[in-house]
């Protein structure tokens, strides 16, 4: 999937999270995160993220994500309409959510 | 009149009848009316620098306050930044309960004046600054009933307790609200101010609304107080109560209460004539709406009610459903305004409330409904420390109840947030498992193995029981396993069992990357 520009889903509300992507060119993901719950489960957010960008096939992007506490098939949802959005296609893949 | 020296020492036994020899008349009385003398000669203080400069404070000695005006106080801040001006270093600050409102407390840490915290709890930016280890010394936490009891055996020695009272004479009879036609500040019962009223080597009562002698009802009698001080602010009525507690609409937190009160009703414990104390978080109060339909139907009354009232406690009286209401702490104005009206509703102080000396009113509770931030796969139960291990809380009358109640049901949802409230191991151990009976959450029940009677009564109701293992892996299976917190080795907490033995600690977080 090629990212053509900014792509953004999801609220700041309590339980959800806000995802940010900004393509680029080289430098493979990288994700700036600020969570709630940063001490428990920062490094499985980041995970999930990771995971769901590389299924999408979007091997360089930044990503700002802002977290309140999100459940990981939450992360992932957020994750997934924000690729889409900075790809600008709605091409989704229902099934393979 | 035969001259009684003279047949003094003839009295048998009179070394131990009287050690303070003959009679000398002599002609002393005051004269002048009761209204002049009560302008002329009270308690009065110019202000409150006299005040403490006449109660003999003097560096590292004990100062006391209660939490009665909780988020809305103005006292505890009014004074330590008086104490600062004055010089004073090195003090201890027994106090009740401490607030958000108590922030600027940390200025006054730094500077040495306050050296060492005695407290229920602590919240806001002093309580994330004493979790970064703000303090040499340990915060030492308390439950009401625990620290009732320390005052009273002297493991805490009071030297001044500084008490605000909405209402005081001139000769220092104190009370939460009062009965005089003009408008004052209400916080209703000033259960937690008395022990120290009682016990401390000199009372100063701080006050924005003097009445004339006798201020009755009082809380704290003048026989116990030194000197008034009048003051503008003693608090924001706001921030002291709110009008009336709401109960919730959360529908999480209905499906909690109402299976809370099926447990209690299933157990046996609601019966004709039965007790009972309700916390005052949404869960657990509105478990007080659910066995109030239930007493409707089957035509049960409550013996007692205690505790934290609240205004749904205060309508369940008025309607008839509870004879007598026991108040250590007013919640909101309903609760203070019953408290001035209705004659059954009476005012208790935190050793009769709870102190493991004697025989406390916790231990009539059939029941009680208390909320947690997290509960362990032991039943040990977290009300101080949150998620995130920085202190949030306050230990209250958690294990008080726990432990006096016959039936102790603890209620929270399974998850917060990606939080699980249900874990291997609470953060901090406030209320020992042994103390709990039963955890109702949204998404199960667990009966503690101990309680087998409680357990066959549950499933003879057809009330589905799940483990707490089961729970805990429950929650596990919706928001992942968390990683630990990070601690660093210094203690900033001590946390003191209700016979104030010590039951766990807490330590300086770590947020080093």
């Amino acid at each position: 999937m090629e990212l053509v520009q900014t792509g953004m889903a999801g609220t700041v509300e309590s339980s959800d999270i806000m995802v940010t992507l900004e393509p680029r060119e080289t430098g493979g993901i990288a994700i700036s995160l600020s969570s709630s719950v940063m001490q428990q489960f920062g490094k499985q957010i980041e995970q999930v993220i990771r995971q769901t960008l590389a299924e999408l096939g979007v091997s360089h992007a930044s990503v700002d994500a802002v977290d309140k506490g999100a459940l990981d098939c939450t992360v992932r949802a957020r994750v997934y309409a924000a690729a889409y959005r900075a790809a600008s296609s709605e091409a989704y893949d229902w099934g393979a959510m | 009149m035969r001259d009684i020296k003279e047949i003094y020492a003839d009295i048998p036994h009179i070394e131990d009848i009287s050690q303070h020899g003959v009679y000398q008349s002599k002609r002393t009385k005051a004269t002048e009316t009761f209204a002049v003398r009560t302008q002329a000669r009270n308690k009065v203080a110019a202000d409150l620098k006299e005040a403490i400069r006449n109660s003999g404070l003097r560096d590292g000695m004990t100062i006391s306050f209660h939490h009665h005006f909780r988020n809305g106080d103005n006292v505890v801040n009014m004074v330590v930044e008086t104490l600062a001006e004055m010089g004073f270093k090195n003090l201890t600050m027994a106090a009740s309960s401490l607030s958000g409102v108590h922030a600027p407390l940390i200025e006054h840490i730094k500077n040495g004046v306050i050296t060492h915290i005695e407290t229920s709890g602590l919240r806001g930016e002093l309580a994330e600054q004493v979790s970064r280890g703000l303090m040499d010394f340990p915060v030492v936490f308390r439950s009401h009933g625990g620290r009732g009891a320390a005052i009273e055996s002297r493991d805490i020695h009071i030297d001044v307790a500084f008490l605000g009272a909405p209402s005081c004479d001139p000769f220092g009879n104190a009370n939460g609200y009062s009965r005089s036609e003009e408008q004052t500040i209400s916080c209703g019962s000033l259960g937690y101010a008395r022990p120290d009223a009682r016990n401390a080597g000199h009372v100063i009562i701080i006050t924005n609304h003097i009445d004339a002698f006798p201020n009755a009802p009082y809380a704290i009698p003048s026989n116990y107080v030194d000197s008034v001080v009048l003051v503008d602010n003693i608090g924001d009525p706001k921030g002291i109560m709110s009008g009336a507690t709401r109960y919730t609409t959360n529908p999480k937190e209905l499906v909690i209460a109402k299976a809370a009160a099926d447990v209690i009703r299933a157990s046996g414990y609601l019966y004709d004539g039965f007790s009972m104390q309700m916390g005052s978080g949404g869960a657990s109060l509105a478990t007080a709406r659910f066995i109030r339909q239930m007493m409707l139907q089957e035509g049960f009354r409550c013996r007692f009610a205690l505790g934290g009232i609240t205004g749904q406690i205060v309508s369940m009286h008025e309607e008839g459903l509870i004879d007598r209401i026991l108040d250590v702490q007013s919640f909101d104005l309903i609760a203070a305004e019953s408290l001035l009206k209705n004659r059954f509703h009476q005012q208790i102080d935190s050793c009769y409330y709870a102190s493991y000396l004697r025989t406390a009113a916790v231990n009539q509770l059939d029941f009680v409904v208390l909320s947690a931030l997290e509960i362990d796969t032991d039943y040990n139960i977290n009300v101080l420390t949150g998620s995130d291990g920085v202190i949030r809380g306050a230990v209250g009358g958690h294990p008080d109840t726990a432990a006096g109640a016959s039936l102790s049901v603890v209620v929270a949802p399974l998850t917060r947030g990606r939080i699980p409230s249900i874990v291997n191991r609470v953060n901090t151990v406030v209320t020992p498992g042994s103390t709990v009976d039963v955890v109702v959450t949204d998404q199960g029940i667990a009966v503690h193995p101990d309680r087998t009677d409680v357990q066959a009564k549950l499933a003879e109701a057809g009330i589905r029981l799940s483990t707490i293992q089961e729970l805990k892996e429950r929650a596990e299976s919706i928001v992942g396993i968390p990683d630990p917190i990070r601690y660093k080795d210094k203690i900033v907490g001590v946390v003191l069992y209700r016979d104030n033995t010590v039951i766990d600690v807490i330590r300086q977080i770590d947020e080093d990357e």
